[in-house]
């Protein structure tokens, strides 16, 4: 049998799920690997604790030295598609060259969204926070203390903020929404974070955006003006999906698949950032840019598009983040009745239905959260656990006898 | 008021340097005994409510506890104990009858350990069970006078109902209720691993242990508590409990606390009220009488299984086992006056009955003196604390022995003599499911097949020793033991002659 | 596969199988010494616990899942499975409990500003059988084969 020839584009979470998937299966097609990023495959959410310090320049990679040769992939790092030929299943480069396949992933993460603000331009040092030559960029900005304006209060703004408080002159984040943290958090659990920030020399500045700038003063829309030497843009992102548009691809707000991660262009496939996934806990199609999800999804587009059989399914939205030693687990979709227990910095907030857990906010102690995710995902039946229990801590005590047994007793039923 | 104080027995003693605070005694202890104070980040403990059973000693990581006895004493007398004054102050303030559990704990004398065992030398070679067979199978019931045969040579003797028995060692009776359900499944369990018999005591039995009938020896006392046509047919062999050598010629008394709705359906009693066993039989007043309660038992289970009588060891026992193998009886058991119990009164415990060895020895030598050895076996138990005693017991004329205390030990029985209280850390004695739960039959049978099978092995080796091949040839083989400090009277009982001799 | 089982009609809630599990990772010889320490050494296992005369008790730790969301989801490649058995890289690890966000058993310890700690069925520390087996007073912690 001929061997087939796989092309992954892009280099993160997404593609290295697409290479284990594909080996899974496929021990011997021939892999290739294009990126526009000159690096072995790192992590993302990495880059803000690279930057603090806290990550060591050879922990930041997501696999191990040997990750491509182990797995057989080729790659052609430095060169960007530019388009993808699917007659001739040919993907084209920036150096119109161009490479074959017989299936493609398409894994093209998302890049940061840079609002148009007049005057951004006489803005001398400007940063998005996305890549690690990014968070290079802002370490080599930072080699003496200057005063930082950070827009957005989102996960990438405040990831941001904590890598870099302790080597500023000054820190001031602006958002437009009225709190931190806007897709994960409540007004009530926000202002809880907020401080916990703040106490860290942060300043924030909240239902204003940035009007215009002068050079390197921000307009605020309230009329106030702040100064600073470095701005750091992180306002939000937009998936990178123009490849498969080009080619005539379904796209919706990010690139349409089936469960098993198939575009609707015969033999191409999609996973991660770019990609619109089915979140079963509000029932809605949406993008869950988060890593785990990335990685399932090429693990299942790969396993597929070796020939295998898997789909994804049961994705959620759900965050793990911390903050200055704050932890936070969030998951799940925040509608229907709500349980919340809050002393100090330490909040949670259960939302459920007469059936099943909708999704959770846990600031503080976040132990066994995932036993909470877990029946999110998995829709268990409120009416089979002992609410009281569960809601009081997430535990498996709640749980019926016969579900512990067969999970810590391996006895089916 | 100061005059009843009575200070606590025991000193648990934690070590500090050693303690790392995780808690495991203070979960342990139903006499909660071991608490710890969050405010001075201490594990504390209250010696007062300790029963030395040793169960956070055993369980402690660290070996940061001891219990040691209580130093603070009663000024010494020779004639007034302080056990002997305490039960004053105890009885002066409550006015009741002292209670006590398992064997009595006085000085009394272990004419086990005043018996040797002889081995060959020279003249006849001894025998090496590693590599020679060596049988310590025993059938147990009557066994015919002759053998009777027809004109073709094959025999015509009937022989009645017997047990067989793989080892010489039989669980001897404890019911349910005054012992836990996983302590009887691990018995019926090991019972039937080993291939000999556990005894239900006059509990009942419980419906899920019927699986293990070929094993079992189903007991009928007093009370009649969980007896029926069903329960009668369940077992290997029926038991009819007369006596019981830790309180002889008294009944028994389960305290309601213990009869929670399971012993309660298997007794048939009803739940939380104190079960009564009467001191007798009360349609048992003569020989003849119990003629009739054997018969009747037999004739429920259509003669299929032979019946035991239980007897305790006292004075006149003798006489006593000869009425009974004429009774009809197929097996004669005796219990001496060491033996255990879940609960008797102090004095009885410690002042009634007589010594097993001298029982057997006597019994044996009455039967056969009257030509009715074979009409019965005989099993004693009562204090049989390892292999050594057995195979003096078969010496002085046991087909058999029962061991109870011994089989709790495996178990994991520390001796603190508090069964009576219902609250056994080690899950062997009560009935509080947080405490039976501590017995993994898993655990506990395989520890009791461990047991038996050890003991079953030394007496191979002490068998071959004394150029002996099979249990049956030691039988009431007197010659195989010698007295050592005995005077002239307990030797001629126990029917020996002194070493030297 | 073996793997660690819990009977859970046999667990008393002793909690000494956290105490051996603490110990056994602690890299002391002594467990007086290892809890002596200020800090603390960290059980992989934990118990949960309903007292009283009916009460519930059970180990948890890690069940060493065919598909285990906490590798697939770890956002460092600090969690990886070899031969079935989950393990953590401690110097990849930056905590950010994703994992616990994910394990839908709770059997992954967090360690406050620290790796996390997970059960790797003591290959690294131990001598074939688990700390937490063997040291299980009623054989409520089993390591065996199960269907």
């Amino acid at each position: 049998m001929r061997l087939l020839n796989y092309v992954i584009i892009g280099n993160s979470a997404a593609a290295v799920g697409g290479i284990e998937g594909l080996r899974s299966v496929d021990k011997e097609g021939k892999i290739t690997v294009i990126s526009d990023e000159p690096y072995h495959t790192y992590s993302r959410p990495l880059i803000s604790y690279w930057l603090e310090g806290k990550v060591k320049d050879s922990n930041i990679y997501y696999r191990d030295k040997d990750f491509y040769d182990k797995n057989k992939c080729e790659t052609i790092f430095g060169r960007t598609v530019v388009s993808i030929d699917k007659n001739a299943k040919q993907v084209i480069l920036d150096d119109n060259t161009s490479v074959s396949y017989d299936r493609l992933l398409v894994s093209t993460g998302s890049e940061p969204f840079i609002p148009s603000i007049s005057g951004l331009e006489s803005v001398s040092q400007k940063y998005s926070f996305m890549t690690f030559d990014s968070a290079k960029e802002v370490k080599a900005a930072l080699k003496k203390p200057q005063r930082v304006l950070i827009m957005g209060a989102g996960l990438i703004g405040l990831k941001a903020a904590e890598a870099i408080a302790d080597k500023v002159s000054s820190l001031t984040i602006v958002d437009l929404a009225d709190r931190i943290l806007p897709s994960i958090l409540t007004a009530d659990a926000a202002r809880i974070v907020q401080k916990h920030i703040e106490a860290h020399g942060a300043k924030f500045i909240l239902s204003q955006s940035v009007k215009e700038f002068r050079g390197n003063t921000a307009v605020l829309s309230g009329g106030d003006t702040v100064d600073f030497d470095i701005l750091i843009t992180a306002v939000g992102v937009r998936p990178n999906t123009e490849l498969i548009s080009d080619a005539g691809g379904k796209v919706a707000r990010g690139i349409v698949t089936n469960k098993a991660q198939m575009t609707s262009i015969k033999n191409v496939y999609a996973a991660g950032d770019c990609t619109v996934s089915h979140d079963v806990s509000s029932g809605s199609d949406k993008i869950l840019a988060l890593l785990p999800n990335a990685y399932k999804q090429g693990e299942v587009a790969g396993i597929n598009m070796a020939g295998g059989k898997a789909v994804y399914e049961n994705a959620i939205p759900m965050n793990a983040i911390g903050f200055f030693g704050l932890h936070m687990i969030t998951a799940g979709s925040y509608e229907g009745k709500t349980h919340i227990k809050k002393s100090g910095s330490q909040y949670k907030c259960i939302y459920y239905s007469d059936d099943v857990l909708k999704g959770y906010i846990l600031i503080g102690d976040v132990s066994n959260a995932g036993i909470y995710t877990n029946m999110i995902r998995e829709r268990i039946p409120l009416k089979t656990v002992d609410k009281k229990l569960m809601f009081e801590s997430p535990r498996l005590m709640a749980m019926p006898f016969a579900y512990r047994r067969e999970k810590l007793g391996g006895i089916k039923q | 008021m100061p005059i009843n104080y009575i200070y606590p027995k025991y000193d648990v003693v934690r070590d500090s340097t050693r303690c790392i605070k995780c808690g495991a005694c203070m979960r342990q202890c139903a006499n909660e005994v071991h608490s710890y104070d969050d405010e001075l980040d201490v594990m504390k403990s209250d010696s007062m409510d300790c029963v030395d059973c040793q169960r956070c000693v055993s369980i402690c990581p660290t070996r940061a506890l001891k219990i040691i006895p209580a130093e603070n004493r009663l000024r010494p007398n020779g004639s007034w104990s302080q056990d002997d004054i305490y039960e004053i102050y105890r009885q002066a303030e409550g006015g009741g009858v002292l209670l006590s559990s398992m064997g009595t704990p006085k000085n009394y004398p272990i004419y086990w350990d005043k018996m040797l065992i002889n081995a060959s030398q020279v003249t006849n070679p001894s025998i090496d069970p590693l590599r020679e067979p060596m049988e310590t199978r025993v059938f147990l019931g009557k066994k015919p006078g002759k053998l009777e045969f027809d004109r073709k040579g094959k025999i015509t003797t009937k022989l009645g109902p017997h047990l067989e028995l793989n080892v010489p060692i039989m669980f001897s009776a404890m019911s349910y209720g005054s012992i836990s359900k996983n302590a009887h499944e691990s018995l019926a369990r090991a019972a039937e691993e080993l291939g000999t018999y556990y005894n239900t005591g006059e509990g009942g039995l419980h419906k899920d242990f019927y699986k293990y009938g070929k094993n079992t020896i189903v007991q009928v006392a007093s009370g009649r508590f969980g007896v029926h046509e069903e329960y009668l047919n369940a077992g290997s062999a029926i038991e009819i409990k007369m006596g019981q050598g830790a309180k002889p010629g008294i009944g028994g008394h389960l305290p309601g606390a213990k009869i929670r709705e399971e012993v309660s359906r298997t007794r048939m009693i009803p739940m939380g009220a104190d079960a009564i066993s009467p001191a007798p039989h009360h349609d048992i007043y003569s020989i003849e009488d119990l003629r009739q309660l054997v018969f009747s038992l037999k004739e429920a289970t259509n003669y299929t299984k032979p019946v035991i009588v239980k007897i305790a060891a006292v004075h006149n026992v003798a006489a006593i086992a000869s009425g009974i193998a004429r009774s009809g009886a197929d097996i004669i058991a005796i219990d001496g006056f060491r033996g255990g119990t879940g609960a008797a009164p102090t004095r009885t415990r410690d002042n009634v009955g007589i010594p097993i060895e001298l029982a057997l020895a006597s019994v044996d030598q009455r039967l056969r003196d009257e030509g009715i050895r074979n009409d019965v076996s005989i099993v004693v138990g009562g204090s049989i604390r390892n292999s050594a005693d057995i195979v003096k017991a078969v010496a002085l004329g046991a087909d058999a022995v029962y061991i109870a205390s011994a089989a709790l030990m495996a178990l994991g029985c520390h001796q603190c003599h508090s069964c009576h209280l219902g609250k056994c850390n080690w899950g062997i004695a009560t009935q509080r499911p947080d405490l039976v739960k501590r017995l993994n039959p898993e655990v506990g049978y395989k520890r009791l097949v461990n047991l038996v099978n050890a003991w079953n092995y030394e007496i191979k080796e002490i068998l071959g020793g004394m150029g002996i091949n099979s249990i049956e040839a030691l039988k009431g083989n007197r010659l195989m033991l010698r007295g050592v400090g005995l005077a002239d009277k307990e030797l001629e009982i126990l029917g020996i002659k002194h070493a030297g001799e | 596969m073996k793997r660690v089982y819990v009977n859970e009609e046999w667990c008393l809630g002793c909690h000494l199988c956290e105490y051996y599990c603490a110990f056994q990772n602690s890299g002391e010889s002594d467990m007086v010494k290892a809890f002596g320490r200020d800090e603390k050494p960290v059980s992989r296992i934990r118990v949960e616990d309903v007292d009283g005369e009916d009460g519930i008790h059970f180990a948890v730790s890690c069940r060493h899942c065919d598909d285990p969301q906490c590798v697939k989801g770890c956002i460092t490649g600090a969690l990886s499975i070899k031969d079935g058995v989950i393990s953590v890289n401690e110097d990849k690890c930056i905590g950010c409990c994703t994992c616990v966000l994910s394990c839908p058993y709770g059997a992954i310890v967090i360690d406050e500003g620290k790796a996390i700690k997970k059960c790797d069925l003591c290959v690294k520390n131990g001598n074939g059988e688990p700390a937490c087996v063997a040291n299980c007073p009623n054989r409520a912690i089993v390591f065996e084969e199960r269907g």
